[in-house]
């Protein structure tokens, strides 16, 4: 036991012994193996990069909110059966709050109705462009997520009166009003003049495609009376109590909407229930494709990297083979030489497994710094499975010629010039 | 350093080898290297192996050194059957019985005098300490107490032997195999080497030499010349 010990540290030695007297070599071998884990680590940041900030994003949502409307999220193919369904309508809501308050064991907290549309904003010389418009009820602010920078949501009896209030993102705040608090102004939407009575705080994107900064919130009636869209359909946005018991909630969900829309018994629903966990299945895909394209380059440079390191090592032996014989003279064993070249490659391979972790770290920063809505993300997770994979590649590549050296005959070898 | 020529008596059996034959297959022909050899060699020994080329002289060397085992015949070292022992088995024989001398030294480069000497007591198992202390008390005793950490291509030639001689004894072989142990040395350091084979065979070594110098071999006790695979004399020398 203790002489393997010896003989562990003493090949440990002469690793990084003859790795330091071959350092270009050993770089030049380690390459492959560099090149793989920066790909391995690369593709493992983005995509639990793209989890977190998926997260994240699913937190401003609201993870805790399910949508009713016409149409399911994601594709269907028989449009045609959904295209014929009716409209939901701003009484729908009233009717679900009325059925929720009156269910003592509902997991349904509350629901709002919710009509939403893009345009611009504007105050004197001033406009925001592509302003994501939402129109709700006085319960909106039961639901969003986002705390107020200024002022407040507008209230119940503001919305019932279908008053021209509204609270921006902070991006049309800063905008519009660059030097001065946007509360009490008033700006121009669509040519209506609406109050500011909020600001929300700054909240980031959803994904980097969609910002949430760049929204102004009103009174679904004032929304109405100014923008019409009574056609276009809204959505009920429903806050549950519990997020852990989500399909249960779904399931009174469709329930009480049933009863809403007076569906008959075996009739198929004619609304879809939506929640934000849909966008996990869109984003599936993407993750695969992207676990896909690394692993495959990573498997391509590894294998590369590893014929590099076990051509390296073929070489190692040959000239080492005197040194080799004389060592089994002097009473090294099979194991102790199979031990030391083995261990030579794997050092090979970890150093460059290393480099290559500290090179994507690295790239990762800098992608961060000037990418700040990329989501890069290095876990301790991806270091040791890039450590391992490495240390793997230098135990296949550097099996075959350590097992030939560990076989030589010390005759041959000590006559060996 | 003392060269004053006493004969030791003869300790026990350390070497019997009994019709030792060995066959080299060299493409289509076979290559009869030695022919049936018989020797006894007893701890104490100092003998000397001659032999012109071709004489099987290596062949047994490597026999003796335990690197090979005959194709027919007995070969017991210490009483064990070595010509039945498997690799690992003879490494371990090796390693505890035997203390190589090599022609060319065969220092490994990038290790001091001092590691070089320690190499044999790591594949014994021995603990760092002692082995620093013992590799140091050799290399004391070849007269290297000032070059523990000068590299191989630091030192001369003679010094280089020397380490390579301490290397062979630092693990209490029982007998040291010295391969023409002068051969790349010049005359003078030639003599300063066989001095000092000579001093640790008084100090209770047992020393076998292989070598093609008639010179070489008048320093031992016992010279046994080989010729076409077979002894073909074997003598005790004043």
């Amino acid at each position: 036991m203790n002489t393997l010990y010896y003989e562990f540290t003493e090949s440990l030695n002469i690793a990084f012994a003859q790795i330091s007297a071959h350092k270009m070599r050993s770089m030049l071998t380690a390459l492959g193996v560099i090149i793989g884990i920066v790909a391995v680590t690369l593709m493992g940041m983005a995509i639990s990069g793209m989890d977190s900030s998926f997260e994240s994003s699913l937190a401003m949502l609201g993870d805790d909110v399910i949508y009713v409307q016409k149409w399911p999220w994601g594709p269907v193919e028989d449009w045609w059966n959904y295209a014929n369904r009716p409209p939901l309508q701003d009484s729908h809501a009233v009717e679900l709050n009325r059925l929720i308050e009156s269910s003592p064991n509902t997991l349904l907290e509350v629901a709002v109705p919710v009509r939403t549309r893009s345009g611009v904003v504007k105050r004197g010389d001033n406009s925001v462009n592509g302003v994501f418009m939402a129109g709700a009820s006085g319960d909106y602010g039961r639901i969003i997520t986002a705390d107020f920078r200024e002022g407040r949501l507008f209230t119940d009896t503001e919305a019932e009166g279908a008053r021209n209030v509204c609270v921006l993102g902070c991006d049309v705040a800063d905008a519009l009003f660059p030097a001065q608090n946007a509360v009490g102004q008033t700006v121009q939407v669509k040519g209506y003049p609406f109050q500011v009575v909020g600001v929300l705080v700054r909240q980031g994107s959803f994904l980097g495609l969609f910002s949430f900064d760049t929204q102004i919130i009103l009174p679904i009636k004032a929304f109405e009376k100014d923008f019409g869209g009574k056609t276009r359909g809204l959505e009920i946005r429903v806050k549950i109590k519990d997020k852990k018991r989500l399909e249960e909630a779904k399931e009174e969900l469709v329930g009480l909407m049933r009863r809403v829309r007076g569906q008959l018994p075996g009739e198929r629903d004619n609304f879809s229930i939506n929640g934000a966990e849909a966008f996990k299945e869109q984003l599936d895909p993407v993750k695969k494709g992207i676990a896909m394209a690394g692993l495959f380059v990573t498997g391509l440079a590894l294998f590369v990297g590893a014929i590099g390191i076990m051509n390296i090592t073929f070489v190692s032996v040959k000239e080492r083979t005197k040194e080799i014989g004389t060592r089994k003279a002097l009473g090294a064993k099979r194991r102790t030489i199979l031990l030391q070249f083995l261990i030579e490659s794997i050092a090979v391979s970890l150093i460059g497994g290393l480099i290559g972790i500290i090179l994507s770290s690295t790239l990762g920063i800098v992608i961060g710094h000037l990418f700040p809505k990329l989501p890069v993300e290095i876990s301790p997770a991806l270091i040791i499975i890039s450590l391992l994979v490495s240390a793997g590649t230098g135990i296949v590549a550097g099996f075959a010629p350590a097992w030939g050296a560990s076989r030589l005959d010390p005759v041959v070898a000590l006559r060996y010039e | 350093m003392s060269t004053a020529r006493t004969t030791r008596p003869l300790g026990p059996l350390v070497i019997d080898i009994e019709g030792v034959k060995k066959l080299y297959q060299m493409g289509a022909e076979t290559i009869h290297a030695l022919r049936g050899v018989s020797l006894k060699i007893h701890r104490n020994e100092y003998l000397a192996i001659m032999g012109p080329s071709g004489s099987g002289k290596s062949t047994l060397m490597n026999m003796l050194g335990c690197l090979d085992t005959p194709t027919e015949g007995h070969y017991e070292f210490n009483r064990k059957n070595v010509a039945a022992m498997v690799d690992d088995e003879l490494a371990d024989i090796r390693n505890r019985e035997i203390g190589f001398v090599f022609q060319t030294f065969n220092l490994l480069p990038r290790s001091d005098a001092l590691k070089n000497v320690e190499l044999p007591l790591i594949y014994a198992g021995v603990p760092p300490e002692e082995r620093h202390e013992r590799a140091k008390h050799v290399l004391r005793e070849v007269g290297l107490e000032n070059r523990m950490h000068h590299k191989p291509n630091e030192l001369s030639g003679g010094q280089r032997q020397r380490v390579a001689i301490a290397r062979a004894l630092v693990n209490k072989p029982s007998i040291i195999l010295a391969d023409e142990p002068t051969g790349n040395l010049d005359s003078q350091t030639g003599v300063e080497i066989m001095a000092l084979f000579e001093q640790l065979y008084n100090l209770g070594n047992t020393i076998i030499v292989v070598t093609h110098e008639e010179d070489i071999a008048q320093h031992a006790r016992r010279i046994v010349r080989l010729r076409d695979g077979l002894i073909e004399s074997d003598k005790n020398v004043g």
